[in-house]
């Protein structure tokens, strides 16, 4: 007992001293949660759109203010005549154009029925399809508020309801999913770096020729970085939370203990790819490549699981990340307790001693 | 103390180490003498169990390496080639690490190491990593004796230190001999090779000779004739021209000559330069070291 707590001092005196760690540790999640906060987005804001009205009257001006005062968009130009349209997508900075035909008001009130076409930059299609979308719910909406009367295939309009989400807040997808991303690569990374650094040092070799067991060692590097992995959980708990305003529905202990268990998993899997790892870079490889891409491409973080080939549905099932963002959802937005996540606890509970017992298996108690 | 037994070890395709056989006696001061890639680290990486032999056995203190390693990492003081200590710890949180990590205290086996730890013992709150090499070397062997180990392995210990520390180091080596520690040394500098009881001549994976260092040089039958002038370089290049130069060999500052025969006198080299037009030849006979027996073992192997 006193050999390991001998080592844990031994550990956060390396990790107090090395300003790359402690970057790492605190200055990565910070920054990757910020980054990502503010890049993935599935709402759209300040979209830059031009307006080509024919026919200039009342009711295309009063349509086009209701679209400019709904903060979504931004007018850049009025155009004066088609040719334009195409010039002004080329410059790049107008994604989507309106053109109003002739006399749109008076058809509208005497025919039922007048056209208005939306054309979008879809070389970005998903911001064009937002945008395409929002605005027709601003036309629609002006239609049947001001003519209850009318009926016309614009009006036509899908009751739409986003449960747990009901503005599509992206904060509500990126946080959960960030947390998870960064808790696995920091966990992992830390503790493979750690270990194959003692590899390369040649202290390794001091260690091997001590009485210090396996287990000792293993435990020895896992249990500061678990320690400084929950204040890193926590500090990313509380900037989605103050920051992009993610609630906690549910238990805040619930939350905090399933947090501690991925850790944990992360931690096991990081001294797993330590046995195998010669050196830091390779350690670094495997955990930034091998685990960054999966995590961020097949948990669930960014796309829709149900929407995945078969095989690579299959596949994610072998991402903890998918799990632990279920759970992570599911107590943050749902306000769900153990009772319908113990499903996801078990296969992390699982994970984790299949990682502790492999890499204690795999540990070289030799050189080479 | 330590018993070989025909070891062999190979790594891919290189044999490292050829059936060596050798035995070192309890409280000697044992030298593995021998160039990079002679196989010493390779040999002392088997004794301290951080190698598997791919055949033979090796016996330390009645213990064997592969069976009992755990109980021999127990009995076993280890200095690696490399600094192997954690740089960015001080010195005191390195020997206390060491210390508690073997179960002992620094209190309880001060004694053993205060010769040498007094020394650093002023740079106690220094990170070892910034110690000159002669102190990391204290402190590496402090902490390889901090658990009162009772065989202590250090591959070439000396490598990058001044010539002060080594004489200081090698001093300590003595001391510690005396308190009932078998040491196992390797070096690859022939000087300290005289300092050891006995010597192991490693080359290419075999043992060329095992004795005491006068003995090994008693056996060299040989006449050496030292010479000197100002050209080294042309020196030797004329030197190996000479038609009865068996072998000629660079030694720091001097050339070790050694002719077909030993008829060979030092007049006659001397006249033999001359002519050539070296400038401050100097010539003269010498006694064979450690380093000429070194050399002709080499060559006839």
């Amino acid at each position: 007992m006193t050999q390991l707590l001998a080592f844990i001092k031994k550990e956060f005196y390396h990790i107090s001293r090395d300003p790359r760690t402690m970057l790492i540790l605190f200055g990565i999640p910070i920054a990757q949660l910020l980054i990502f906060g503010t890049v993935i987005k599935s709402e759209i804001n300040d979209i830059h759109i031009a307006i080509y009205d024919q026919s200039k009257d009342e009711t295309t001006q009063q349509i086009t203010n209701k679209i400019l005062s709904s903060g979504y968009f931004i007018l850049e130009e009025n155009l004066n005549n088609l040719d334009e349209i195409d010039a002004i997508f080329k410059k790049g900075k107008v994604r989507e154009v309106i053109v109003f035909e002739n006399d749109f008001g008076k058809k509208l009130v005497k025919e039922g029925t007048a056209k208005m076409q939306l054309i979008a930059d879809a070389s970005d299609p998903n911001t064009a399809r937002l945008a395409i979308s929002y605005t027709k719910g601003i036309v629609n909406d002006y239609i049947v508020k001001t003519n209850p009367n009318l009926k016309m295939p614009l009006e036509i309009r899908p009751e739409v309801r986003m449960y747990y989400n009901e503005n599509m807040k992206s904060a509500y997808m990126f946080v959960p999913g960030t947390m998870a991303l960064i808790l696995m690569l920091i966990s992992t990374m830390m503790t493979s770096i750690s270990i194959t650094r003692e590899k390369e040092l040649g202290t390794m070799e001091v260690l091997l020729v001590s009485p210090l067991k396996p287990v000792q060692i293993i435990v020895g590097k896992v249990i500061p970085y678990l320690f400084l992995s929950i204040i890193n959980a926590f500090v990313i708990i509380l900037i989605g939370r103050f920051v992009f305003e993610v609630p906690i529905t549910g238990s805040f202990i619930l939350l905090m203990l399933e947090t501690i268990l991925f850790i944990l998993m992360a931690l096991c899997l990081g001294i797993l790819i330590s046995t195998v790892a010669k050196n830091q870079m390779v350690a670094m490889f495997i955990s930034m490549i091998g685990l960054m891409l999966p995590t961020i491409i097949i948990s669930g973080f960014i796309f829709p699981i149900e929407n995945m080939p078969i095989v690579l549905q299959w596949f994610s099932n072998i991402m903890p990340a998918r799990w632990y963002i279920v759970i992570l959802r599911g107590i943050m937005l749902k306000g769900i307790g153990i009772t319908f996540i113990w499903k996801e606890t078990l296969i992390l509970l699982g994970m984790t001693f299949f990682f502790i017992a492999l890499s204690i298996k795999k540990f070289k108690v030799r050189l080479e | 103390m330590i018993k070989i037994n025909n070891i062999s070890k190979s790594y891919h395709k290189t044999e490292a180490l050829k059936n060596i056989s050798l035995k070192v006696n309890r409280g000697e001061l044992f030298g593995l003498i021998g160039p990079d890639g002679a196989g010493k680290t390779t040999l002392m990486r088997i004794l301290t169990t951080l190698l598997l032999p791919n055949s033979g056995e090796a016996i330390m203190d009645k213990l064997d390496i592969v069976k009992d390693f755990k109980k021999i990492r127990h009995i076993v003081g280890y200095m690696p080639g490399r600094f192997s200590l954690y740089q960015d710890l001080t010195v005191e949180e390195n020997l206390q690490f060491f210390a508690t990590v073997f179960g002992t205290t620094v209190k309880e086996n001060y004694e053993l190491i205060r010769d040498i730890y007094y020394q650093i013992e002023p740079f106690k709150t220094r990170r070892a990593g910034k110690l000159s090499g002669g102190m990391k070397q204290k402190l590496a062997l402090s902490c390889a004796l901090i658990h009162k180990p009772k065989i202590l392995i250090l591959d070439e210990p000396t490598t990058g230190v001044d010539a002060v520390s080594r004489k200081e180091f090698w001093e300590m080596l003595k001391k510690l001999q005396k308190k009932d520690i078998t040491i196992l040394v390797s070096t690859p500098y022939m000087d300290e090779a005289i300092l050891c009881d006995r010597v192991a001549l490693m080359q290419n994976g075999e043992i060329l000779d095992v004795d005491s260092p006068s003995k090994i040089t008693k056996k060299f039958p040989r006449k050496i004739i030292q010479v000197r002038s100002e050209n080294m370089f042309q020196l030797i290049n004329d030197l190996r021209q000479y038609t009865k130069a068996e072998s000629v060999f660079a030694f720091g500052q001097y050339a070790h000559f050694t002719g077909i025969n030993d008829d060979v006198e030092p007049s006659e080299l001397d006249l033999y330069l001359q002519k050539l037009g070296h400038k401050k030849v100097f010539v003269e006979k010498i006694t064979p070291g450690i380093e000429d027996v070194f050399m002709e073992l080499m060559k006839t192997s």
